[in-house]
């Protein structure tokens, strides 16, 4: 019985010893390497404002999110088309809109869904200056009623203009001019 | 329809053809239009840790500087914002492309660990698509302190990048219940003024910015975000 008692002791010693010392090295490489490792499946992604939630059908919601860039065209573009059809009149006819786009042109830009940013000024969606045009998306930027004019303003934006506007065109806290550029928080 | 027909018959008739073509439009689409512009855009992310509500890219106040902005979670309210946080298992990748094919040439790669967002790149991803491995390898990039709800925003810096990673303000606006009211068939136009249906709700934002020598200097860029689950 006494035998057991000091053999049990000293196992115990010798354990917690050696938890001890293996502790520390765990810790010390845990606040070096954080463990990264591990594949990361795609969920959703964004280019431009609004795209999925405008011009994807519900059914291929999803689906649009896991389709890399250069196959969204082929997978969508149709789709985006018909869809903007059925909803504004205003390309009804080859009608087109300010940027000179029929339905055809105009969904074939929007179904490559990335941001065209410009590395060399300004950067905004869209600030009726035709060179600055798809330069970038400013925190400030109107992106919602630029999109609605792009698809109910018609040819020089004056079609439709009880609906060509949501009549929001600020946010409602004012951004920071310096990092991180968003308001603090509500 | 004809345009002349538009032209010709102003206002009540338009509003009708109109209502008639957003009745089928309403088919047509169904119920896509949930929330723009990005938030709780489909089911298998609505509402989730990795739903991305919006993303921004822009000059920086150093204009020599691109700024990226991803933000995750929509309609966050003031009572929740405490105690939202990013998850870990869920990157936020920023893609760049620098040669007009619409394919990543680079990364910049944001994920939380134990109160930290880290940041890898901008740097040529391992392989490029809908999987990813974190790029640890890279000695380009920094981390940051995630900022907690009621204090200050914490800013990291390092090689002439920024870092921010924590709760903002949702920074997009738009009158979307008039919108989905219009939709519906309930109005027949926007209000004025209308009203910012995101007012007063906060996001999960990640803001890096970046030296634009360090993702091709010059001319046009294609980016997007992704969120990818491990």
């Amino acid at each position: 019985m006494k035998n057991i008692k000091i053999l049990t002791l000293a196992l115990t010693v010798s354990l917690m010893a050696f938890n001890c010392s293996n502790d520390d090295d765990n810790n010390e490489i845990k606040v070096i390497v954080p463990d990264f490792s591990g594949t990361y499946t795609q969920e959703d992604q964004m280019g431009r404002p609004a795209v999925n939630t405008v011009f994807v059908a519900a059914a291929d919601k999803d689906a649009y999110n896991v389709t890399i860039p250069t196959a969204q065209s082929a997978a969508f573009q149709s789709k985006f088309e018909a869809n903007l059809l059925a909803l504004s009149p205003a390309y009804a006819d080859g009608g087109k809109n300010a940027l000179g786009q029929d339905a055809a042109a105009f969904t074939g830009l929007l179904a490559t869904d990335v941001l065209n940013v410009s590395l060399d000024g300004k950067t905004t969606f869209y600030d009726g200056i035709a060179k600055n045009t798809l330069s970038g998306r400013a925190l400030t930027d109107d992106v919602i009623t630029v999109e609605l004019l792009l698809i109910f303003g018609g040819e020089d934006f004056t079609e439709f203009p009880g609906l060509s506007n949501d009549n929001v065109d600020a946010n409602d806290k004012t951004f920071l001019t310096s990092f991180p550029y968003l308001a603090s928080p509500h | 329809m004809a345009e002349n027909e538009f032209n010709n018959n102003k206002n009540l008739k338009n509003m009708k053809n109109l209502k008639r073509v957003l009745g089928i439009g309403v088919i047509a689409v169904a119920s896509c239009f949930v929330i723009a512009a990005d938030h709780i855009d489909a089911p298998e992310v609505k509402g989730g840790s990795s739903d991305i509500t919006d993303f921004y890219a822009f000059q920086g106040e150093n204009t020599d500087n691109l700024v990226f902005v991803a933000n995750l979670q929509a309609l966050i309210s003031p009572a929740n914002t405490g105690s939202a946080t990013f998850d870990e298992n869920v990157l936020v990748e920023f893609n760049i492309d620098t040669n007009q094919d619409n394919i990543e040439d680079l990364v910049i790669q944001a994920i939380p660990r134990n109160g930290k967002m880290y940041f890898f790149g901008p740097v040529k991803p391992s392989q490029t698509g809908l999987n990813s491995t974190i790029e640890t390898s890279t000695t380009i990039g920094g981390n940051v302190a995630i900022s907690s709800y009621g204090s200050a925003a914490n800013i990291a810096t390092n090689n002439g990048m920024s870092f921010f990673a924590g709760p903002r303000d949702d920074p997009f606006f738009m009158d979307f219940a008039q919108y989905s009211a219009i939709i519906a068939g309930d109005a027949s136009s926007f209000n004025m003024p209308g009203a910012d249906t995101f007012a007063g709700s906060n996001v999960m934002s990640v803001v890096v910015e970046v030296p634009k020598s360090m993702i091709g200097g010059s001319g046009k860029i294609n980016t997007w975000v992704e969120s990818k689950r491990k």
